[in-house]
Parts: structure tokens; C-alpha cells; sequence
């Protein structure tokens, strides 16, 4: 028997391989794929047929309606990247501000305040102290703020910030910058965080997908037009489907050019989804690169 | 003592700039955080509105009473076990198994596009998922009931009607969100592994099964067990979003789609019954604060690195 040379699997067993991961590809992509075809058919057609992955009769109709609601679906667009921005580069510096001093080996109360953080992970009081607090202490309810702030520090990402500095950052180079004189603060920003940007960059990519992906806090928080996120308003536009659902006799009796047709409801899925798609190439090369350096050490 | 105080004074001044550095992060955890630890008391309160947090009258455990006199609780609890239990089982075999295989795979490019691809759904929120959900199983006009079950004969699956589907459409839709991105995880740690341990193998004469049985799983190994019982010490939460919005929060899918999360949401905002929230709400937070705790004891055994503190 010969052996093969680079210790590969058998022809058929590598073949066999393949065909599994085209399934895979196929099934993590195909519904999406579903979802942009139907977008692009005639409305009749899909009403008559069902959805299909390639339109029989192409059409534009669906995001022509979608037009009529531009400025909505901009507002939206503004609201979700106002969060997503703000919410990423707080965090960003509320985690650094958090992960810098439980990096520092002379802080005499970095044990006090690792605790301090350690007990949130381990319990939290759940959703109606949080929800009684933001809406009857804060007064936060259809408020931006109210997306932003319950995310803003997440004690996992200050354990991975400071296991990074722990191990990049030598002592010696805070301690030289600290005998000429420069405050922590500009010890942190112009001396430590340029040497962490690694970090910055998977936490931050981790944030901002989370602010972009949220609809949870809109959800509990937002009641008004002016403040619905790009998420928030394609589940509002699904909620429309639900109460067809559940209501069988009222769709039959409401004038269906008056619902939301089903090739425009795909088409707001296209539109939400098209910055993640843009961004994904970008995205997972990164993301990938983090995790491999984040979550495995961390 | 005057010593003690006096270097407590000297600590307290030497320190002082990384003390207020910590001051913003410190206040908002005590405010986002900590208040509402402290705002667990409701649960054992007759809690009104204008009385708020503290001056509601004390109820003792009545609330608790009521909440698991009801078939709800059991329901609300089974659901979130199973769905969890499935999950942490589904999600340590398959990752794994794909990783493996993916790592059998030389051709650099194609393993860049199924990697790729796969982690796609991990991108989407669950509002997207539910669009992509309902392009399948929706059933006047989707996929499922136009294109595919027609070719066995069957019509008219009423998807978001029967609760029987969902036990096995959830643990595939949250494989397909998830899996990919474990996947990476446990594919990142078999690079880590020596080549010559699987040279030394195959030179003796072991095939792939030998090497996987002896190299690539006895070294996933660690890594499996944490991720897993890091999962168990979150298996009273659940993902809020997959129980929520992808069954369209039919109501006839109740039975089988109702955790706690969902539970705790729609009797706050939905019955405004904040008596049934708060005691579900206090549940779920006790016994995931033992189940982290223990876990964590569990992790500190393993690997005590990777333990909390």
C-alpha cells in the first residue's frame, strides 16, 4: 500500500468532505438568497406561485413602495447608526477606563474593583428592576439614551482588555512614561491604547454589531415614530404579517393593496440587511482574526 | 494604627488619578447594574407604581406562591432546560464534527468560502432570521410548503400554528445562527496543534480516524468542556429572540416556544402583571447565580485560567 505524501485524506472520504460543506454553504446562504429573489419578483406572481430563489417575472414594484417610505426607512437608518456610533466609542473608552487600572500591578485596589466587576457577571436582577429603573428612575422611555446605556460596559470585554495589556504591555514602558511625568490618562490614550488597538478593533467589532443588531431595547423602550431603529421598524413590518396570522377573517376583509404586500416585506429585509453585507467581508476577516486572538487566550 | 493610616492616605493620594479614571465606569455600574440587584426586593413586594421600588408594602412570598401554583411555571421552566440542554449538546457535536472535517480540507480558498459562509447567519439579528424563517415556513407562500412538500404529497402546513414543529425547528434554527461561529472557535484550536504529532501517527501507520481519535479530540477536549459548562451556568437565559420573534409569538405556540425570558417580557409589558414578572424574574436570577457559581468552581478545577476569579 502506498502512503500518501502529505498525510491528506482518501479521494472519496476529501470528496465526501466537500459535499457536506457545500450543504452547509448552500443552507447558511439560500434563505437569504430567497429573500433578495422574492424582492425583486412580481407581486401577482408570488401570490399565485409562492417564492421562488429566481424570479419568474422581475420587478421593481416592491422597492418603488419602499420609496414612498424613504423617509422613515432613512430616519431609521440615522437612529440606528447615531447608537451604533456613540454606543461603540463610549464603550470603547468606558472599557478602557475600566481595564487600564486592573492592569496597573502597583493600583493598591485592583483586587477591590475586579470584584466589584466579577459580581455583576455572577448576578443580575433581571429585567423588571432594570426595566422600573430606566423608565421610573431615569425617565428614559423613547429615548435614545435608552439604547445605548444598558450596553455600555460589558465586564467580559474589560477581562479581555485587560488580559491583552497584560500581556503586551510591558511595566517598564508605563513606568518610563509615569517618571516623565505624564499623567495615567495620557499614559492610557496616547501611549497604551496605540499599542492595543488589536483589542480596541475585536471589541469594537464586537460592540457594534450588538448596537446594530439590538432591537431588544427598542422593544421595551420606544412607543414613538421619531426614534425606531432600522431593526425596530422591520419588526414592526413583520408584526403586520403576525396579525394576518392570528387573524385569519380580518385579512380576507381588509383591502389587501392596504396590507403590507409580501414582496415588500422582503424587500425591507434586503434593505435592513445590506449594510451587514457590505460590511461582512471586512467584518469576518476580522472578527475571525479576534476571535483566534481573544477568545482562545482570553 | 497611625501607620496603617498613614499609607492608607498615601495609597488613597498616589492613586488618585487611576481612581477617578475608574469614577465613570464605577457610577454607572453601581447605577445600571447594582440598583437593580437591589431592586430584586419587588418580587417579595406588593409593588405599585406610585409607591415605587421601596415604599410598596412587603408580601413576603406571596408572589412566589401564586407563580408556581400555576402550570405556567412548570411549562416555562421545562422549556427552557430542554431547549437549553439540546442547545449546549447540539452546539459542542456539531461545531466540533465541522471543524474536524473542515481541517481535513487543503485547497486554502475553498475552506475560506465554507468558513465564510458559514458564519454568515451568526451576522443577523434575530429580526433578520425571522424574515429569512418566515421566507421558508410561511404558509401561504413559502419555500417549504410551495416547493418541498409538495414533492412528497404533502399541502398546507399551518408552520406557525403547530406546536409540534417547533421543538425541532428551534434547535435547527439556533444551529444554523450559531454553529458557524463555534466552528471558528474550535478550527482556531486545531491550528494550534503540532503537525509532527500527526506526522509521528501517520508514519506509524494511522489513518485519519486513528489521528482524530488520539490527537485533534483529546485536544479539543478542554476547550469543549468549558464552552459547554460555561452554557450550563447560563441555562435559565435564554436567547430572548428566538423565542419571541422567530415563532411570530403566535399564540397556539405558547406551549412549546414560552421561557422564562419571554414569560418575564409579556407579563411586564404585555398583562402588566409586575407581581408574576418579578418572582419569575427573582427565579431565574437565583438559581443562575448558584449555577454560575458552581460552574465556575467546575471551570476553576479544569482550567483556572479561564475561571472568573
Amino acid at each position: 500500500m502506498k502512503r500518501r505524501a502529505l498525510n491528506t485524506v482518501s479521494p472519496g472520504a476529501g470528496a465526501a468532505i466537500h459535499v457536506v460543506f457545500i450543504l452547509c454553504t448552500l443552507a447558511c446562504v439560500i434563505p437569504f438568497l430567497i429573500v433578495v429573489g422574492v424582492s425583486f419578483t412580481d407581486e401577482r406572481i408570488v401570490m399565485r406561485v409562492g417564492y421562488r430563489l429566481i424570479p419568474r417575472v422581475f420587478s421593481l414594484q416592491a422597492y418603488k413602495f419602499l420609496a414612498l417610505d424613504i423617509q422613515q426607512i432613512g430616519r431609521s437608518y440615522l437612529i440606528s447608526i447615531i447608537v451604533t456610533g456613540v454606543g461603540t466609542v463610549v464603550s470603547l473608552i468606558m472599557t478602557a477606563l475600566y481595564a487600564y487600572p486592573l492592569f496597573r500591578k502597583d493600583f493598591p485596589y485592583r483586587r477591590f474593583f475586579a470584584v466589584f466587576l466579577f459580581i455583576t457577571m455572577v448576578f443580575n436582577g433581571g429585567l423588571v428592576p432594570f426595566y422600573i429603573l430606566y423608565t421610573q428612575y431615569l425617565h428614559l422611555k423613547n429615548s435614545l439614551i435608552a439604547l445605548i446605556l444598558p450596553y455600555l460596559l460589558n465586564p467580559f470585554y474589560v477581562i479581555v482588555m485587560r488580559t491583552f495589556l497584560t500581556g503586551s504591555i510591558p511595566d517598564s514602558l508605563v513606568e518610563s512614561a509615569k517618571l516623565d511625568g505624564a499623567r495615567e490618562i495620557t499614559v492610557l490614550f496616547r501611549i497604551v491604547a496605540p499599542l492595543a488597538l488589536p483589542a480596541f478593533a475585536t471589541i469594537g467589532l464586537f460592540t457594534t454589531l450588538m448596537y446594530w443588531n439590538d432591537w431588544f431595547m427598542s422593544l421595551l423602550f420606544i412607543s414613538n415614530r421619531q426614534n425606531v431603529s432600522i431593526q425596530y421598524y422591520m419588526l414592526k413590518t413583520m408584526q403586520n404579517i403576525q396579525f394576518m396570522l392570528q387573524n385569519p377573517s380580518v385579512a380576507f376583509k381588509v383591502n389587501r393593496s392596504a396590507m403590507p404586500s409580501e414582496t415588500v416585506r422582503m424587500a425591507m429585509a434586503v434593505v435592513g440587511i445590506g449594510p451587514i453585507v457590505v460590511a461582512y467581508p471586512f467584518f469576518q476577516k476580522y472578527f475571525i482574526q479576534g476571535l483566534t486572538v481573544g477568545a482562545i487566550k482570553g | 494604627m497611625a501607620g496603617k493610616k498613614r499609607s492608607f492616605f498615601r495609597n488613597l493620594i498616589s492613586s488618585r488619578e487611576l481612581l477617578l479614571m475608574l469614577a465613570i465606569p464605577v457610577v454607572y455600574t453601581l447605577v445600571n447594574s447594582y440598583f437593580p440587584m437591589v431592586g430584586v426586593i419587588i418580587a417579595f413586594k406588593d409593588y405599585n407604581f406610585t409607591q415605587g421600588m421601596f415604599r410598596s408594602p412587603w408580601s413576603g412570598f406571596k408572589n412566589f406562591h401564586y407563580l408556581f401554583a400555576m402550570q405556567d411555571a412548570w411549562i416555562i421552566t421545562r422549556n427552557t432546560l430542554g431547549y437549553n440542554l439540546l442547545f449546549i449538546a447540539l452546539n459542542a457535536i456539531v461545531p466540533v464534527t465541522l471543524a474536524l472535517l473542515l481541517n481535513e480540507i487543503r485547497g486554502r480558498m475553498l475552506k475560506k468560502i465554507y468558513q465564510t459562509s458559514m458564519l454568515f447567519p451568526y451576522f443577523l439579528s434575530m429580526v433578520m432570521v425571522s424574515y429569512l424563517v418566515y421566507a421558508l415556513l410561511s404558509p401561504d407562500t413559502g419555500v417549504i410548503n410551495k416547493e418541498v412538500l409538495p414533492l412528497f404529497g404533502i399541502h398546507g402546513v399551518r408552520w406557525y400554528n403547530e406546536p409540534k414543529y417547533w421543538p425541532f425547528l428551534l434547535p435547527i434554527i439556533n444551529t444554523w445562527k450559531n454553529a458557524g461561529y463555534t466552528t471558528v472557535i474550535y478550527l482556531a484550536a486545531l491550528a494550534g496543534i503540532n503537525p509532527e504529532y500527526y506526522e509521528a501517527i501517520a508514519s506509524d501507520g494511522g489513518g485519519k480516524w486513528v489521528q482524530m481519535r488520539y490527537i485533534s479530540i483529546p485536544f479539543l477536549q478542554p476547550l469543549i468542556i468549558i464552552l459547554s459548562v460555561l452554557a450550563v451556568g447560563r441555562i435559565f437565559n435564554s436567547d430572548f429572540g428566538l423565542f419571541y420573534q422567530v415563532p411570530l409569538q403566535s399564540g397556539s405556540l405558547f406551549p412549546v416556544t414560552n421561557v422564562i425570558d419571554t414569560y418575564v417580557y409579556r407579563a411586564l409589558t404585555q398583562t402588566n402583571d409586575i407581581a408574576m414578572a418579578s418572582a419569575a424574574g427573582f427565579y431565574q436570577s437565583a438559581v443562575g447565580f448558584v449555577l454560575v457559581l458552581a460552574t465556575n468552581l467546575v471551570i476553576r478545577r479544569i482550567n483556572p485560567e479561564r475561571a472568573l476569579l
